[in-house]
């Protein structure tokens, strides 16, 4: 797929709360935004300060073709993400995209899948569960948190279809971890799985113990973003491959998890 | 119409712009971003005899101005090069140039070998500075003798250009870069990455799995500017000069300083199109000086 490197203008920074920003973007010139995948991953550059120095890696949370608006759903995780979180409406952004492969189809037709996410982990899970769902499949999502403030874009996975919660504290849905959820008693064929490693860990070992066949959506500390510096890599089944360009998704058997 | 072409070594480069080893890859990975054809060349990453793993993960921490990296030379070897990379690339209308490096002598030795017939390359940079291989790499780099016998060698294995890439980490560079040019070396790029550190104090632990690495980026400049100076002035041959580039200014810098050409490392990471407006800013600021010929500013503050 042709990556470009686009000045993206802020359209609306949307505060979830003072961790959580989602930033609605869209081309500066009125251009159509590029084709991207569910899975895939931007680079945004954080000005010129000089502990963010390079750029960061965001996952595309949403294509909105009818208004042509890019969403990217922000985390409060250090500088970076800050000074995406400070952004206003006008603001342009650089942006590389689109970057990294994508969540593959389930198998069959009548397969029932579960989107996972942990935190800002969903981020993805919301344009591949849109995606699912036009191609006639019925996601149910699964969404991990601390608390029911830092369960991000419920309402948004509620149209899509059935949504399930674990909070730490109990203060949303069930208590406890996403693995103890009872949707994962429930018949599922797939499950995609994206959020803080330990999380990823846990799901890919219910997975296997179920034999349920599982993707991951890996977080690993990026510099350049296409395949070029190997900085990225992920121990696989194949050796030390790229998270950039093979991955950020990966079917857990071709991880040494 | 200004010239923007330079020699280095016998080797006639469009403009002096290259890219440097390991942060470019093998150019294929920026061609929606650089017209690869509109380069001086492109210096592909690490090459060794065997397939490497590198080092575990993580390879890369975020510094001031720069980044750490312990990548440790992973690459699939030459001969996978050769096969598999070199037929993609070798019709593009710029040098490539192969950074080669091994563990002992008879390890770049045979890298040579193998890449001698090969019609596209038609120069090597031999890279006897990196500082994640345990057992030679750094060793070599950071001795005359060492580097004079990896040059020695080289030189007899590889009858085209040799560029020998020279490490920061010494107490003279001057003394490293005659050793070489005695040697029978074309010409030395310099810097290669500073020996660096740094810790996450929440962790407590170090940021790289191999606790030290190289520093590359901005934070470096003032020092390679400094060494390609003290080394422009030390040698006959010429010099390449890189680290911590962002764009024509810091490049130019470079020129001004005795580089016969610059190398772009990591900056293709912040802007993977940011060679292509390198050159346009040479062209322009030659414009702007009356210069007519890009090698009149090859060690001009020395004028
Ligand atoms: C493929 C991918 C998709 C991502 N998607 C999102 C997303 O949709 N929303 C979101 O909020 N965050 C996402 N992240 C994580 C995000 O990139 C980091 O939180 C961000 O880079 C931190 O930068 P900072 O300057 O705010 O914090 P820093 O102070 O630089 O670092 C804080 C912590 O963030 C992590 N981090 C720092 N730099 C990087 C880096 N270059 N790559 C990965 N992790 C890093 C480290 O664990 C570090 O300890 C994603 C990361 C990857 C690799
Ligand atoms: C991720 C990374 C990988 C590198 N790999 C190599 C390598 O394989 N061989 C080599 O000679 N230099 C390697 N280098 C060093 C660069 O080529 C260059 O000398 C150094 O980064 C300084 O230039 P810069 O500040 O412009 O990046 C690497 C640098 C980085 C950041
Ligand atoms: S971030 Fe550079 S190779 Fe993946």
């Amino acid at each position: 797929m042709k990556k470009y490197i686009l000045d993206l203008t802020i359209v609306e920074n949307r505060r979830i709360h003072e961790l959580y920003t989602l930033l609605i973007l869209t081309t500066s010139d009125g251009s159509i935004l590029p084709e991207m995948k569910p899975g895939q991953f931007v680079q945004v550059a954080v000005d010129g300060s000089k502990t963010t120095f390079l750029r960061r890696p965001i996952s595309i949370n949403n294509v909105d073709r009818e208004n042509n608006h890019l969403w990217l759903l922000v985390r409060n995780a250090g500088e970076g993400t800050r000074a995406l979180m400070a952004l206003k409406p006008g603001d342009l952004l650089n942006v590389v995209l689109p970057l990294g492969n994508s969540f593959s189809m389930p198998k069959n037709q009548s397969d029932l899948v579960l989107l996972a996410g942990g935190g800002v982990g969903v981020a993805p899970m919301l344009y591949w569960g849109k995606r699912l769902k036009e191609e006639g499949y019925m996601p149910k999502f699964l969404i991990g948190a601390r608390s029911a403030k830092d369960v991000l874009q419920l309402a948004e996975f509620e149209k899509i279809g059935e949504v399930y919660v674990s909070t730490e504290d109990g203060s949303m849905g069930e208590k406890g971890l996403v693995t103890t959820n009872t949707v994962l008693d429930t018949d599922i064929n797939k499950i995609y799985c994206c959020g803080p490693a330990p999380m990823m860990k846990a799901i890919a070992n219910v997975a296997k113990a179920k034999s349920i066949d599982c993707e991951v959506s890996l977080e690993n500390m990026m510099a350049c973003g296409l395949g070029a510096c190997l900085c990225c890599v992920e121990n696989t089944v194949k050796g030390n491959v790229c998270v950039c360009t093979e991955g950020p998704v990966f079917n857990i058997n071709e991880l040494t998890w | 119409m200004v010239n923007l072409g330079v020699n280095i070594g016998g080797l006639n480069l469009k403009n002096p712009v290259l890219t440097a080893s390991g942060t470019f890859g093998y150019g294929e990975e920026f061609a929606d971003f650089v017209d690869l054809n509109r380069l001086g060349g492109f210096i592909i990453k690490g090459t060794t005899i065997n397939h490497r793993e590198g080092n575990p993960y993580p390879r890369m921490a975020e510094t001031p101005s720069g980044m750490l990296n312990a990548v440790g030379l992973q690459n699939k070897g030459v001969d996978y090069f050769i096969e598999n990379i070199y037929p993609r690339i070798k019709d593009v209308d710029s040098h490539v140039i192969v950074n080669v490096s091994g563990a002992t002598i008879d390890d770049y030795v045979a890298v040579c070998e193998k890449l001698s017939p090969l019609d596209k390359i038609n120069a090597i940079e031999v890279n006897i500075s990196c500082p994640n291989v345990k057992q030679g790499g750094m060793a070599f780099g950071t001795t005359c003798e060492g580097a004079a016998q990896v040059a020695r060698a080289v030189r007899n294995a590889f009858a085209k250009t040799v560029i020998i890439k020279l490490s920061p980490n010494v107490t003279d560079i001057t003394e490293i870069a005659r050793a070489v040019e005695a040697e029978g070396a074309d010409a030395v790029s310099l810097i290669n990455t500073l020996l660096g550190m740094a810790i996450d104090v929440e962790r407590q632990r170090p940021y790289l799995s191999t606790i030290t690495g190289g520093l590359s980026g901005p934070a470096v400049r003032p020092v390679a500017v400094r060494m390609v100076w003290q080394v422009a002035k030390a040698v006959n041959i010429p010099v390449i000069g890189l680290g911590g580039i962002m764009n024509g200014r810091d490049a130019i810098e470079f020129m001004l300083a005795g580089a016969s050409a610059i190398q772009v490392g990591t900056a293709n990471f912040i802007d993977p199109s940011v060679t292509m407006k390198i050159i346009d800013y040479m062209d322009e600021y030659c414009l702007r000086h009356g210069i007519k010929d890009i090698n009149e500013i090859i060690g001009m503050i020395n004028n």
